[in-house]
């Protein structure tokens, strides 16, 4: 996974004048996409957040200023919400990222049937939220044996206070996984062979091996794996939105910001607060990608 | 020697066996539940192996829940997003990586700085841009505002870079123009990197929930197979019923997964060419 070596445009084979046309002629499919969808309403949003949705549909918005934005920061109920997604990527995102680098240093290993390993190791990869939510909900259920057989009793575990958010976020890692396999795996084909041959040579034990050259080596692209799994654990709205059920009563303790901007949106209507919360979810996953970056830029190696 | 080398060869599958099942039991409960009642799925301890398989819940599932028309709108919807993903992509990476245009730079920067933006981020205002367009409610409002990814983009340029040097020398002297290089050259040695995209772009597409949930509205014709799920979920009591919706709804995807489980790797390795 070299990502940076590989950014900057390299060489062109056809530069003639008309040439040039057609590159823009091909690159603007893509280009009206996403100014349309992913550019203009990510602006937008700043704006929206100046404007106070009118209490009924078809009503004209009132400009407020920073009125909002103020709000938000202000109130319980977001840094609540910012507290719940925190709790969710901290379970999600080291789950997923040990389970998938422990899977796939087992994998990388030449035995026979290996490749059915691999099939199953990466297989909650096509596991969509609503699918992971009503496994999880009839393997954690109080109504049924699965936990009550480990010796566990807890009570209905989505509508506990104490247990929702994890159980939620359990399911999300389940699901990051097997992204996490395929992604560390590919990390793991890309690495060098020589140095591992070499360190094969010099006669170091498989668990030095391990600890001394693949994982330093193989530091940049678990980093990468986080940083996915951080995004997807701050997407993570399905999981949440089917287990909480349809009575909605716990949602308080669940109330990840992506299940608030739903809830403003949805149920209270208010567009003006919930693109203020849109923002405060793009900061996030901003600043995060970005520590994420800088922290481990130091230690990682780039074998490249 | 001989029988110390088999234990060790014995202890590795052990390892790999108890992984796997760990790693595939929700999978393992959501289609052995498809085939129990609704008692046989809550009984204590729990069956773990359906003695009796009952298919009641799968033509219950198709009757009464509707699943047919759930399964032939993800279908659509998510066909169209693939053929679009992959044509937009395809033809945007190849701008970038063979053809000398303006503002190629900033043009590239900006569509890979999309995938910083995630699509939760720009969802209120694309609510109100499909109203604007008069599609929302429609199949084409579920499909148009993902013909494109910076991922896509991004993987079919690597893809193509990875074309030896050697090999649009020989195609320039053989008077290729850069549409014939494209699909002559470029687009046939890329073939794994395009089967990545469209088995990732088919899996996110097929799985997607807000967007449908939001954009669908009261338009019960266009809801997908994830929103079926969802209508019929949520409690323990119809559990049989949307344990077999979820094995309808994973079946493809898992067999796609079979198939393209080496290119999906391999679409992410640094030497794709390996």
């Amino acid at each position: 996974m070299s990502s940076r070596a590989s950014l900057a445009p390299g060489g062109s084979v056809f530069r003639r004048r008309r040439d040039g046309w057609l590159g823009l002629a091909l690159v603007l499919p893509a280009l009206v996409i996403f100014a349309a969808f992913t550019y203009y309403p990510f602006f937008k949003n700043f704006q929206m957040g100046l404007f106070k949705a009118a209490p009924f549909p078809n009503l004209p918005s009132r400009y407020v200023g920073t009125a909002q934005f103020t709000t938000m920061l202000g109130s319980a109920d977001f840094w609540d919400s910012v507290k719940s997604t925190a709790i969710y990527a901290l379970i999600t995102v080291p789950l997923g990222v040990i389970g998938g680098l422990v899977m796939a240093v087992l994998a990388h290993q030449q035995l026979r049937g290996i490749r059915i390993f691999r099939t199953i190791f990466s297989s909650s990869v096509v596991s969509s939220a609503a699918v992971a939510a009503v496994v999880f909900q009839v393997i954690l259920s109080p109504q049924t044996g699965y936990l009550q057989t480990l010796g566990i009793h807890l009570p209905d575990i989505t509508s506990s206070p104490t247990w929702g958010l994890p159980a939620m976020a359990l399911v999300s890692a389940w699901q990051f996984v097997g992204l996490a396999f395929i992604i560390l795996t590919a990390g793991l084909q890309s690495l060098p062979d020589e140095i591992m041959e070499a360190s094969r040579v010099d006669g170091a034990t498989a668990w030095t091996r391990l600890w001394r050259i693949t994982f330093p080596l193989l530091s940049p692209t678990i980093f990468f794996c986080g940083v996915v799994g951080v995004i997807f654990s701050l997407q993570s709205f399905g999981q949440i939105d089917i287990m909480i059920g349809t009575s909605n009563a716990t949602y308080t303790h669940t109330n990840v910001l992506i299940y608030a901007i739903y809830r403003l949106l949805h149920v209270s209507q208010n567009t003006g607060l919930a693109a203020c919360y849109s923002i405060a979810l793009f900061v996030i996953t901003l600043l995060v990608t970005l520590i994420q970056f800088r922290l481990l830029e130091k230690r990682v190696h780039y074998a490249h | 020697m001989p029988t110390k080398r088999l234990a060790r060869l014995a202890s590795r599958y052990v390892v790999l066996v108890v992984v796997a099942a760990i790693v595939a039991f929700p999978l393992y409960v959501l289609l052995s539940g498809s085939l129990m009642t609704l008692k046989e799925i809550s009984s204590i301890p729990p069956q773990l192996i359906p003695l009796h398989p009952v298919w009641k819940s799968f033509s219950e599932a198709f009757s009464s829940g509707n699943l047919g028309q759930y399964l032939l709108v993800s279908l659509g919807q998510s066909a169209l997003i693939t053929v679009g993903q992959v044509v937009t992509s395809i033809s945007a990476a190849f701008a970038f990586a063979y053809i000398a245009f303006p503002f190629k730079r900033i043009l590239f920067a900006l569509m890979l700085a999309t995938s910083m933006i995630p699509f939760e981020v720009t969802v209120i205002a694309n609510l109100q841009t499909v109203h604007t367009l008069h599609v929302d409610e429609t199949m084409q409002g579920l499909v148009i505002p993902f013909l494109a990814t910076g991922f896509g983009i991004f993987l079919m340029r690597q893809a193509f870079m990875q074309i030896p040097k050697e090999m649009h020398e020989a195609a320039i002297i053989d008077g290729y123009g850069p549409w014939k290089y494209l699909w002559r050259v470029a687009v046939p040695l890329a073939r794994p990197s395009v089967a990545a995209l469209a088995v990732f772009g088919f899996l996110g597409a097929w799985n997607q929930y807000l967007w449908p949930l939001l954009e669908t509205g009261n338009n019960t014709s266009i809801q997908t197979i994830q929103m079926g799920i969802r209508q019929v979920g949520g409690t323990i009591s119809t559990a049989n019923l949307t344990l077999a919706a979820g094995v309808i709804a994973t079946a493809p995807l898992l067999i796609l997964l079979v198939f393209f489980q080496k290119h999906l790797i391999r679409s992410l390795t640094a030497g794709a060419v390996k």
